[in-house]
Protein backbone atom coordinates (compact mmCIF):
# COMPACT_ATOMS: atom_id res chain seq x y z
CA UNK A 1 0.00 0.00 0.00
CA UNK A 2 1.58 3.59 -0.73
CA UNK A 3 0.67 6.42 1.12
CA UNK A 4 -1.43 7.68 -1.73
CA UNK A 5 -3.78 4.70 -1.27
CA UNK A 6 -3.94 4.86 2.50
CA UNK A 7 -4.99 8.79 1.79
CA UNK A 8 -7.92 7.44 -0.13
CA UNK A 9 -9.08 5.51 2.13
CA UNK A 10 -8.20 7.36 5.51
CA UNK A 11 -11.95 8.31 5.96
CA UNK A 12 -12.94 4.74 6.29
CA UNK A 13 -10.15 3.91 8.46
CA UNK A 14 -11.33 6.52 10.68
CA UNK A 15 -14.92 5.55 10.60
CA UNK A 16 -13.80 1.94 11.12
CA UNK A 17 -15.46 0.65 7.71
CA UNK A 18 -12.50 -1.32 6.56
CA UNK A 19 -12.75 -4.63 5.08
CA UNK A 20 -10.84 -7.13 7.32
CA UNK A 21 -8.70 -8.00 4.76
CA UNK A 22 -7.87 -4.94 3.93
CA UNK A 23 -7.00 -3.79 7.50
CA UNK A 24 -3.98 -5.83 7.60
CA UNK A 25 -2.41 -4.17 4.45
CA UNK A 26 -2.59 -0.97 6.35
CA UNK A 27 -1.56 -2.02 9.39
CA UNK A 28 1.62 -3.07 7.40
CA UNK A 29 1.70 0.45 5.91
CA UNK A 30 1.54 2.07 9.50
CA UNK A 31 4.10 0.02 10.80
CA UNK A 32 6.73 1.44 8.69
CA UNK A 33 5.23 5.16 7.32
CA UNK A 34 5.59 7.67 10.33
CA UNK A 35 4.30 10.44 8.32
CA UNK A 36 0.88 8.15 7.57
CA UNK A 37 0.56 7.31 11.67
CA UNK A 38 0.91 11.01 12.18
CA UNK A 39 -1.91 12.14 9.89
CA UNK A 40 -4.29 9.42 11.25
CA UNK A 41 -3.50 10.01 14.75
CA UNK A 42 -3.94 13.67 14.31
CA UNK A 43 -6.82 13.61 12.13
CA UNK A 44 -8.50 11.41 14.72
CA UNK A 45 -7.98 13.86 17.30
CA UNK A 46 -9.07 16.69 15.34
CA UNK A 47 -12.65 15.31 15.13
CA UNK A 48 -12.25 14.51 19.12
CA UNK A 49 -11.15 17.66 19.88
CA UNK A 50 -14.24 19.10 17.65
CA UNK A 51 -16.59 16.83 19.29
CA UNK A 52 -15.74 17.59 22.55
CA UNK A 53 -15.69 21.28 22.87
CA UNK A 54 -18.75 23.66 21.69
CA UNK A 55 -17.16 26.61 20.19
CA UNK A 56 -20.24 28.36 19.69
CA UNK A 57 -21.96 28.05 23.34
CA UNK A 58 -25.54 28.94 23.71
CA UNK A 59 -25.63 30.51 27.33
CA UNK A 60 -29.27 29.37 28.70
CA UNK A 61 -30.24 32.75 30.12
CA UNK A 62 -30.37 33.52 25.78
CA UNK A 63 -31.64 29.80 24.93
CA UNK A 64 -34.61 30.40 27.61
CA UNK A 65 -35.42 33.80 25.49
CA UNK A 66 -35.00 32.11 22.35
CA UNK A 67 -37.19 28.87 23.54
CA UNK A 68 -40.17 31.03 24.78
CA UNK A 69 -39.84 33.54 21.35
CA UNK A 70 -40.20 30.22 19.63
CA UNK A 71 -43.17 28.99 21.14
CA UNK A 72 -45.07 31.79 21.08
CA UNK A 73 -44.55 32.02 17.77
CA UNK A 74 -45.93 28.36 16.89
CA UNK A 75 -48.77 28.91 19.12
CA UNK A 76 -49.95 32.24 17.39
CA UNK A 77 -49.04 30.33 13.74
CA UNK A 78 -51.95 27.94 13.91
CA UNK B 1 -43.08 6.05 10.11
CA UNK B 2 -39.33 6.27 10.68
CA UNK B 3 -37.79 3.54 12.28
CA UNK B 4 -34.83 2.21 14.08
CA UNK B 5 -33.73 -1.17 14.32
CA UNK B 6 -32.73 -2.80 17.40
CA UNK B 7 -30.32 -5.51 18.40
CA UNK B 8 -32.73 -8.06 18.40
CA UNK B 9 -34.23 -7.44 15.12
CA UNK B 10 -37.28 -6.04 15.87
CA UNK B 11 -38.42 -3.09 14.53
CA UNK B 12 -38.74 0.38 17.25
CA UNK B 13 -39.79 3.59 16.66
CA UNK B 14 -37.49 6.33 17.00
CA UNK B 15 -38.79 8.56 19.92
CA UNK B 16 -38.99 11.63 17.98
CA UNK B 17 -42.00 9.59 15.92
CA UNK B 18 -44.31 9.59 19.15
CA UNK B 19 -43.90 13.59 19.78
CA UNK B 20 -44.05 14.41 15.71
CA UNK B 21 -47.51 12.44 16.37
CA UNK B 22 -48.67 13.90 19.51
CA UNK B 23 -47.85 17.75 17.90
CA UNK B 24 -49.75 16.72 14.63
CA UNK B 25 -52.27 16.05 17.27
CA UNK B 26 -52.35 19.18 18.98
CA UNK B 27 -50.38 18.82 21.79
CA UNK B 28 -48.22 21.15 21.26
CA UNK B 29 -45.89 20.81 24.73
CA UNK B 30 -44.38 17.99 22.69
CA UNK B 31 -43.31 20.58 20.34
CA UNK B 32 -41.80 21.80 23.34
CA UNK B 33 -39.75 18.73 23.99
CA UNK B 34 -38.54 18.88 19.92
CA UNK B 35 -37.26 22.43 20.50
CA UNK B 36 -35.08 21.62 23.80
CA UNK B 37 -33.99 18.98 22.20
CA UNK B 38 -32.42 20.17 19.19
CA UNK B 39 -32.11 24.02 19.87
CA UNK B 40 -28.59 23.78 20.62
CA UNK B 41 -27.45 21.70 17.63
CA UNK B 42 -29.76 24.27 14.92
CA UNK B 43 -27.87 27.36 16.43
CA UNK B 44 -24.71 25.73 16.14
CA UNK B 45 -25.46 24.64 11.98
CA UNK B 46 -26.67 28.68 11.73
CA UNK B 47 -23.76 29.83 13.64
CA UNK B 48 -21.19 27.27 11.20
CA UNK B 49 -23.40 28.53 8.20
CA UNK B 50 -23.70 32.57 8.75
CA UNK B 51 -20.79 32.75 10.99
CA UNK B 52 -22.96 35.77 12.78
CA UNK B 53 -25.08 35.41 16.21
CA UNK B 54 -27.41 37.16 15.30
CA UNK B 55 -28.36 35.71 12.04
CA UNK B 56 -28.14 32.35 13.61
CA UNK B 57 -30.40 33.53 16.29
CA UNK B 58 -32.79 34.16 14.14
CA UNK B 59 -32.23 31.31 11.63
CA UNK B 60 -32.87 29.60 14.49
CA UNK B 61 -36.15 30.43 15.69
CA UNK B 62 -37.24 30.53 11.92
CA UNK B 63 -36.36 27.18 11.31
CA UNK B 64 -38.34 25.65 14.16
CA UNK B 65 -41.18 27.67 13.11
CA UNK B 66 -41.32 26.90 9.42
CA UNK B 67 -40.46 23.07 10.76
CA UNK B 68 -43.91 23.52 13.06
CA UNK B 69 -45.66 24.27 10.14
CA UNK B 70 -44.73 22.17 7.28
CA UNK B 71 -44.66 19.25 10.05
CA UNK B 72 -47.50 18.23 7.43
CA UNK B 73 -45.11 17.77 4.79
CA UNK B 74 -42.82 15.42 7.35
CA UNK B 75 -43.03 12.24 5.42
CA UNK B 76 -41.42 10.06 8.48
CA UNK B 77 -38.85 8.45 5.67
CA UNK B 78 -36.03 10.36 7.31
CA UNK B 79 -35.14 10.99 10.94
CA UNK B 80 -37.22 14.15 12.13
CA UNK B 81 -33.82 15.60 12.86
CA UNK B 82 -32.38 15.42 9.27
CA UNK B 83 -35.61 17.13 8.04
CA UNK B 84 -35.21 19.36 10.48
CA UNK B 85 -31.01 20.21 9.63
CA UNK B 86 -32.97 20.68 5.75
CA UNK B 87 -35.20 23.65 6.64
CA UNK B 88 -32.36 25.13 9.25
CA UNK B 89 -29.54 24.80 6.16
CA UNK B 90 -31.65 26.70 4.15
CA UNK B 91 -33.17 29.26 6.26
CA UNK B 92 -29.66 29.74 6.82
CA UNK B 93 -28.44 30.18 3.41
CA UNK B 94 -31.63 32.23 2.67
CA UNK B 95 -30.12 34.93 5.44
CA UNK B 96 -26.86 34.63 4.08
CA UNK B 97 -27.98 35.40 0.33
CA UNK B 98 -30.31 38.49 2.32
CA UNK B 99 -26.93 40.05 3.51
CA UNK B 100 -24.87 39.80 0.49
CA UNK B 101 -28.13 41.31 -1.24
CA UNK B 102 -29.58 38.95 -3.21
CA UNK B 103 -25.82 37.28 -4.07
CA UNK B 104 -27.13 33.36 -5.04
CA UNK B 105 -25.54 31.23 -1.94
CA UNK B 106 -25.44 27.28 -1.95
CA UNK B 107 -23.69 24.88 -0.55
CA UNK B 108 -21.75 24.12 -3.72
CA UNK B 109 -19.81 27.74 -3.60
CA UNK B 110 -15.95 27.84 -3.13
CA UNK B 111 -14.90 24.82 -3.36
CA UNK B 112 -12.39 25.20 -6.23
CA UNK B 113 -9.80 24.82 -3.53
CA UNK B 114 -7.64 22.01 -3.51
CA UNK B 115 -5.95 23.31 -0.47
CA UNK B 116 -5.05 20.74 2.05
CA UNK B 117 -5.89 17.74 -0.04
CA UNK B 118 -2.56 16.59 0.40
CA UNK B 119 -1.25 16.58 4.15
CA UNK B 120 2.21 18.72 4.27
CA UNK B 121 2.73 18.79 7.80
CA UNK B 122 3.74 15.39 9.83
CA UNK B 123 4.69 17.05 13.02
CA UNK B 124 3.24 14.50 15.67
CA UNK B 125 0.97 16.51 18.53
CA UNK B 126 1.58 16.59 22.05
CA UNK B 127 -0.57 14.35 24.06
CA UNK B 128 -3.20 16.25 25.16
CA UNK B 129 -2.19 19.40 22.86
CA UNK B 130 -5.20 21.28 24.16
CA UNK B 131 -4.26 21.30 27.52
CA UNK B 132 -1.60 24.12 26.83
CA UNK B 133 -4.45 26.43 25.82
CA UNK B 134 -7.41 28.16 28.53
CA UNK B 135 -10.54 27.63 27.69
CA UNK B 136 -11.27 30.64 25.64
CA UNK B 137 -7.86 30.35 24.07
CA UNK B 138 -8.84 27.25 22.92
CA UNK B 139 -12.43 28.12 21.25
CA UNK B 140 -10.46 30.70 19.58
CA UNK B 141 -8.25 28.68 17.69
CA UNK B 142 -10.69 25.93 16.76
CA UNK B 143 -12.98 28.96 15.59
CA UNK B 144 -10.48 30.94 13.78
CA UNK B 145 -9.71 27.74 12.05
CA UNK B 146 -13.24 25.94 10.88
CA UNK B 147 -14.49 29.39 10.13
CA UNK B 148 -11.08 29.34 7.51
CA UNK B 149 -12.93 26.68 5.41
CA UNK B 150 -14.75 26.75 2.63
CA UNK B 151 -18.65 26.73 3.76
CA UNK B 152 -19.25 23.28 1.68
CA UNK B 153 -16.56 22.01 3.89
CA UNK B 154 -17.34 22.95 6.96
CA UNK B 155 -20.90 22.57 6.87
CA UNK B 156 -20.35 18.65 6.13
CA UNK B 157 -17.68 18.48 8.60
CA UNK B 158 -19.82 19.60 11.33
CA UNK B 159 -23.22 17.48 10.56
CA UNK B 160 -20.82 14.37 10.00
CA UNK B 161 -18.48 14.47 12.71
CA UNK B 162 -19.30 16.74 15.91
CA UNK B 163 -23.38 15.93 15.10
CA UNK B 164 -22.09 12.65 14.35
CA UNK B 165 -24.97 12.36 11.16
CA UNK B 166 -24.49 9.49 8.99
CA UNK B 167 -22.90 9.85 5.60
CA UNK B 168 -26.58 9.18 3.87
CA UNK B 169 -27.99 11.54 6.13
CA UNK B 170 -25.56 14.33 6.05
CA UNK B 171 -25.96 13.58 2.39
CA UNK B 172 -29.85 14.52 2.33
CA UNK B 173 -29.61 17.24 4.97
CA UNK B 174 -27.41 19.35 2.58
CA UNK B 175 -29.14 17.98 -0.99
CA UNK B 176 -25.75 16.39 -1.87
CA UNK B 177 -25.05 12.83 -3.44
CA UNK B 178 -23.03 10.63 -0.99
CA UNK B 179 -19.86 10.65 -3.12
CA UNK B 180 -20.08 14.14 -2.43
CA UNK B 181 -20.38 14.17 1.00
CA UNK B 182 -17.69 11.56 1.01
CA UNK B 183 -15.00 13.41 -0.93
CA UNK B 184 -15.83 17.05 0.71
CA UNK B 185 -15.50 15.45 4.27
CA UNK B 186 -11.65 14.01 3.60
CA UNK B 187 -10.68 17.37 2.45
CA UNK B 188 -12.35 19.22 5.55
CA UNK B 189 -10.81 16.63 8.14
CA UNK B 190 -7.38 17.25 5.89
CA UNK B 191 -7.78 21.04 5.84
CA UNK B 192 -8.65 21.03 9.67
CA UNK B 193 -5.92 19.02 10.81
CA UNK B 194 -3.70 20.82 8.67
CA UNK B 195 -4.55 23.93 10.19
CA UNK B 196 -4.34 22.59 13.71
CA UNK B 197 -0.64 21.27 13.53
CA UNK B 198 0.37 25.21 13.54
CA UNK B 199 -0.82 25.09 17.07
CA UNK B 200 -0.20 21.82 18.24
CA UNK B 201 2.78 20.49 16.39
CA UNK B 202 5.53 19.43 18.53
CA UNK B 203 8.52 21.63 16.60
CA UNK B 204 9.68 17.80 15.57
CA UNK B 205 13.29 16.59 14.21
CA UNK B 206 13.55 16.05 10.26
CA UNK B 207 11.98 13.10 9.54
CA UNK B 208 14.32 9.62 8.69
CA UNK B 209 14.87 8.93 5.33
CA UNK B 210 13.42 6.10 5.24
CA UNK B 211 9.76 7.66 6.60
CA UNK B 212 9.44 9.20 2.88
CA UNK B 213 6.57 9.04 1.62
CA UNK B 214 5.98 6.83 -1.71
Amino acid sequence: MTCTEFLKILDDVIDESIAAETRTEIETHLRKCGHCEVVLNTTRKTIEIYRCHEIYELPTDVSERLHTKIMERCKKSK
Amino acid sequence: MSTIQSVAGQVEQHPDVALVERVRAGDISAYDTLVRKYERQVFRIAQHITQNREDAEDVMQDAFLKAYEKLDQFQGNSKFYTWLVRIAVNESLMRLRKRRTGKVVSIDEDLKTEEGSVPRDFADWAPDPEQNYNQSELAEILRKTIQGLPQGFRVVFVLRDVDGLSTEETAEALGLSVPAVKSRLLRARLQLRERLSRYFGRKAAPAPAQEKRS
